[in-house]
Parts: C-alpha cells; sequence; structure tokens
C-alpha cells in the first residue's frame, strides 16, 4: 500500500534506487556502468542517480509519480564493485524492466540508458561498459540481414577468411578510373572491395557512375577467375530517401552487397537499411565512422562491445572491429571480446576480455568482423590467428601499394592467407612459423615474394589507449 | 626492386579459373593432402565429395559422388573414395567437402583433385 499523500521536495536517489538486495530477472536489460563520482558523493548514492537519471527518475519528487507503479518500472543500482587498478572509479549494476523499452529499437534503448545521464553533474565521468540484452529482447529485433553462413553459401566461401581491399585514394577519383582499381584487385583474387567511408556521392564521382562502372568490374572478374565478387557498394547518404535510392539501383545491378556507414547515419537509418537488405537479398557491410570518439576514452562514452552489440541487433553482415595488429587502437583481449559477442550465439562472462555478462543471442545469426586499417602481408599469419575462418580481412595499402600493382597486390594476399590456413590446418604455430610459411609460400608466388619485401619493416607498436581494466600497482 | 611483372589472367584461358580454397597454391603434396583431410575429422565435420566439369566449376552444386561419408574419420577410407571419384572421372574437378552440421555451413571445402588442363 502506498503510502499517504504526497510529499514534494528532493529526496536522495538511493533510497529510491539502491536495491543491493534486488536479484535481476532474466528478461531485464542489464547494465554495467564506470562511474567517475564527483569527491565527497556516496558511492551508493551515485550509482543510484544513474539507474534513475538513466530510467524513469528526475531531480526531484512530482505528483504524478504517485499515478503509476514507480517501484515497477524503475531502473535499480543492484551491485557495485571497484575498478581494478583504479582508486576513484566504481562499476556500478543497474538492471532495468523489459518494459522501459520499445521492441526491436535500439534507438530507443541507447536514448535511455546514455541520454541525459552522461551528462549528469553529479558525475566526473561515466561510461557504459556492457550491456545484457535478455534473449526476450534479442527476439524483437531483425538483426543481421544474412548472417556468416547465409553469405558464406551466396559467396561461395568456405573454410578461410574473406579477402577485402579498400580503394585509395580514399577521394578524387573518376567513376572508371575507380572501377578499374576494383577490377584488378577482384582479378588478384580478392573477394570484395570496398568503398571508403567518406565515398559517397561527391561532384568527382556521383553514386550512380560508380555503382555502374564497379558493377561491370565485379562481372569481368567473375568471369575471369570463375569465383563470386563484390564491392561494397556504399549507400550511405544525407537523406533515408536518398539511402533507399541508391540501395535500389545497387539492386537492379544485381551487385551481392551494399554498404552503410552505421553511427553517422544513425541506428533509425541503419535498422531500417538492414530490414530493407533482408527483403531484398542484399548482405550488408557496416563501417563505423565516428565510434573511436566516444568508445575510446576508458573513463567516459560507450565501450565498442556495446555498440558492436548494439549493431548485431539493428542489423548488419560484415562489421568493423580493428585489427589488434595494424594502425588503429585495440587491445588483443579486448578485440577477441568483441568478436565474440558479434559472431556467438551465447557469449559467456569473462572478465579478462571486458565481457561483464552472459549474452544470449538465440538464433540470431552473427556477423562477420572485419579487420581493416594498416594491415600488410606480414601480418597474415597473426590475423588468422585471432579472428579465425569466420571474418574479412582487408589490406587497402597493403594491397594498392603492390610495386606490381592491385592484381599483383591482391594474389599476394590470397596466396598468403590459403598458405596460413592451409599451415593451421595441418597443425603448425601460425604466429611462431610466420615467417617461414611466408617464406615458403613465396617461393610459387613472386607477387607474394615482392610484398614481403616492400613491407617488411613497417610496424605500428604504439600503447593502447583503451586497455581492459586491471590491477596494476 | 625487379622489374614490374604483368598478372598473366586471361578470359581466353582456361587455366585463369580458380575454385576457391587453396586454389592460388600449388597442387598439394599427397602429405599435404592427408593433413587437410585429418584437419576435417578433427573438426568433427562430415566428409563429402562432388565434381564438376572443369567449365561448370562456378556453379552452386557440382556432381555428389555418392552420398556424404556420415560419421567417417578414417582418412585412408576417405581419400580411397577421392580416388574413386577421381578414376570415375578423370578430367574432372574433384572437391572434399567438410559438412559442419552445426553452422549448417561447410567448415571445409577443397580441390583435391584439379580438373583436365589445372596445374
Amino acid at each position: 500500500m502506498a503510502k499517504k499523500g504526497y510529499d514534494a521536495g528532493v529526496k536522495e536517489y538511493r533510497d529510491t534506487y539502491w536495491m543491493p538486495e534486488y536479484q535481476p530477472k532474466d528478461t531485464d536489460i542489464l547494465a554495467c556502468f564506470k562511474i567517475t563520482p564527483q569527491p565527497g558523493v556516496p558511492r551508493e548514492e551515485v550509482a543510484a542517480a544513474v539507474a534513475a537519471e538513466s530510467s524513469t527518475g528526475t531531480w526531484t519528487t512530482v505528483w504524478t509519480d504517485l499515478l503509476t507503479d514507480l517501484d515497477y518500472y524503475k531502473g535499480r543500482a543492484y551491485r557495485i564493485e571497484d575498478v581494478p587498478g583504479s582508486d576513484d572509479e566504481i562499476y556500478a549494476f543497474i538492471a532495468y524492466p523489459i518494459d522501459l523499452f520499445e521492441e526491436g529499437s535500439i534507438v530507443n534503448v541507447l536514448t535511455s540508458l546514455v541520454g541525459n545521464v552522461f551528462g549528469f553533474k553529479a558525475l566526473r565521468a561515466l561510461r557504459l561498459e556492457d550491456i545484457r540484452f535478455p534473449i526476450a529482447y534479442v527476439m524483437t529485433c531483425g538483426g543481421p540481414p544474412n548472417g556468416i553462413q547465409v553469405e558464406r553459401d551466396k559467396m561461395n566461401k568456405y573454410g578461410r577468411p574473406l579477402l577485402g581491399c579498400t580503394i585509395k585514394p580514399k577521394l578524387g577519383l573518376s567513376a572508371k578510373n575507380y572501377g578499374r582499381a576494383c577490377y584488378e584487385g577482384l582479378r588478384g583474387g580478392l573477394d570484395f572491395t570496398k568503398d571508403d567511408e567518406n565515398v559517397n556521392s561527391q561532384p568527382f564521382m556521383r553514386w550512380r557512375d560508380r555503382f555502374t562502372f564497379v558493377q561491370d568490374a565485379i562481372e569481368k572478374a567473375e568471369k575471369e577467375t570463375g569465383e563470386r565478387k563484390g564491392h561494397y557498394m556504399n549507400v550511405t547518404a544525407a537523406t533515408p530517401e536518398e539511402m533507399y535510392k541508391r540501395a535500389e539501383y545497387a539492386k537492379e545491378l544485381g551487385t551481392p552487397i551494399i554498404m552503410h556507414d552505421f553511427f553517422t547515419a544513425g541506428f533509425t537509418a541503419n535498422t531500417g537499411l538492414a530490414n530493407w537488405c533482408r527483403d531484398n537479398g542484399l548482405l550488408l557491410h557496416i563501417h563505423r565512422a565516428m565510434h573511436a570518439v566516444v568508445d575510446r576514452n576508458p573513463h567516459h562514452g560507450i565501450h565498442f562491445r556495446v555498440l558492436a552489440k548494439c549493431l548485431r541487433l539493428s542489423g548488419g553482415d560484415h562489421m568493423h572491429s580493428g585489427t589488434v595488429v595494424g594502425k588503429l587502437e585495440g587491445d588483443r583481449d579486448s578485440t577477441l571480446g568483441w568478436i565474440d559477442c558479434m559472431r556467438d550465439r551465447f557469449i559467456k562472462e569473462d572478465r579478462s576480455r571486458g565481457i561483464f555478462f552472459d549474452q544470449d543471442f538465440g538464433s540470431m545469426p552473427g556477423m562477420f568482423p572485419v579487420a581493416s586499417g594498416g594491415i600488410h602481408v606480414w601480418h597474415m599469419p597473426a590475423l588468422v590467428n585471432i579472428f579465425g575462418d569466420d571474418s574479412v580481412l582487408q589490406f587497402g595499402g597493403g594491397t594498392l601499394g603492390h610495386p606490381w600493382g592491385n592484381a599483383a597486390g591482391a594474389a599476394a594476399n590470397r596466396v598468403a592467407v590459403e598458405a596460413c590456413v592451409e599451415a593451421r590446418n595441418a597443425g603448425r604455430e601460425l604466429e611462431k612459423e610466420s615467417k617461414d610459411i611466408l617464406t615458403s609460400a613465396a617461393k610459387h608466388s613472386p607477387e607474394l615474394k615482392v610484398a614481403m619485401e616492400t613491407w617488411k619493416e613497417i610496424k605500428f607498436e604504439f600503447d593502447t589507449v583503451d586497455k581492459l581494466d586491471i590491477q596494476h600497482k | 626492386m625487379s622489374a614490374i611483372q604483368d598478372y598473366p589472367s586471361r578470359l581466353t584461358d582456361n587455366a585463369s579459373r580458380k575454385f576457391e580454397t587453396f586454389s592460388y597454391l600449388p597442387a598439394m603434396t599427397d602429405k599435404q593432402i592427408r593433413e587437410q583431410v585429418q584437419y576435417i575429422v578433427n573438426q568433427g565435420y562430415n566428409p563429402g565429395i562432388e565434381h564438376t566439369e572443369v567449365e561448370n566449376a562456378m556453379q552452386n552444386y557440382w556432381y555428389m559422388w555418392k552420398l556424404p561419408m556420415f560419421g567417417e574419420t578414417d582418412v585412408d577410407t576417405i581419400l580411397a573414395e577421392c580416388k574413386a571419384c577421381h578414376d570415375a572421372n578423370p578430367d574432372n574437378h574433384v572437391r572434399l567437402i567438410g559438412y559442419d552440421n552445426y553452422a549448417q555451413s561447410q567448415g571445409a571445402s577443397m580441390v583435391i583433385y584439379r580438373g583436365k588442363g589445372f596445374k
């Protein structure tokens, strides 16, 4: 029975939202936030404040609170932990009843969980480390339009990672010259070429011309090699209407795969396009421009594993994951954790990989993680070892920068990936024996030999900024 | 740096056609093939054999040789069956598939005997 009468004023958040005795339900959405409280604010109060501000609460009591069953709808902070290696941060675990979120709407989930609360003054910094989506919510989302297994069947690629290449220079080529660069890569042995993310429809190369010439490149390379090929035609545009127009034309051409930038375009556009791809049988490659703005700072923002889970629910068949070894940020254990979130059916809690919750994706298909950014043929053994078969390895400069051109660069990478898979299957240790494996493969491939000479000394050995939280004192 | 080499693939040259995984490597030795078959067995895949005329290699469905060898784990038995398929269809590509019935996909697929005109 509710208490008699309405007390106006400000209550402490913890009176309502801190519930250490609460047992999360199987249907709750769970979140783990890393919080840096303002000095002097008790940890229970700050955890409760985050629960309140990301669910039902506001800063003061209002009489309309009494018209509903707030105790049912509220988010509950149910656990607090120390952050290993940090004196001033805490992990706060919060459970949200599933009723708070519209079915199938990642937009709605994020608007609550990472909305106003991130600007809240009682916090110095706040980071959403992980989300557990209950299977009941997962089942309301469309997910990947095709998934790994269907893509393998459509593209006829089995038992090895797929190979891609982003066409460079990023900007400035004419459509016909651009198509040439694609054709050369595809005929040399790539499975895919890719529009760079900022290639949309600029004055020097309008999208329709690009799609038309590139499709010609795909078709000729298929005839020539006898293998299935694709090019991620970027349909990212200023408006959803324009995006669908481009997607329709790509479909009309009979091309197998299109591409979208989910973060700059937003989850509404992405979910819509994923549904369109499912309806029309096209594969969907997802780029992640802007992600590092929100996921790189270890104290504030959203961890990439959260973005990866959200994107899998929103829909995509490929998603960029980082490379561990290339030019872009990505801690190894952490990367292994989020590529599991992209591909696996069930991901177990594993703090050594930054996974805070068990996550069940049920029958939702997985996505191919795409390793791209500053990788070349010497990285191949490590990449095959880290990513396994269900991945797309994407060499831009590492294909196009070959002294003999794109076809030779492509062939070098294809020979290298096949040699690594063969060696792995034969029980050899790829990373230990990398030099020997590549050197013997190069005996039969002058293209690989020259690639190995060209990129021998290039390494990107900088320390990772966003590390896993571990005790280091 | 050595002089630039041409990339010699041609529409008019049948040998330019590839056949997916491992087709960019030289034909494997008997020892190498045995290792790959052992891998398929170790992964728990079900071996299956298919073959095709080389000009039809791009089609989804090759001719199935008998039925997949469900539960077969003996490398010699699998290799003997591949050879039987090759002997009966000497001009054709013969491939060995590893069916992964958990992923409902092919975990492996590789041409064991290359067809006529392919080294």
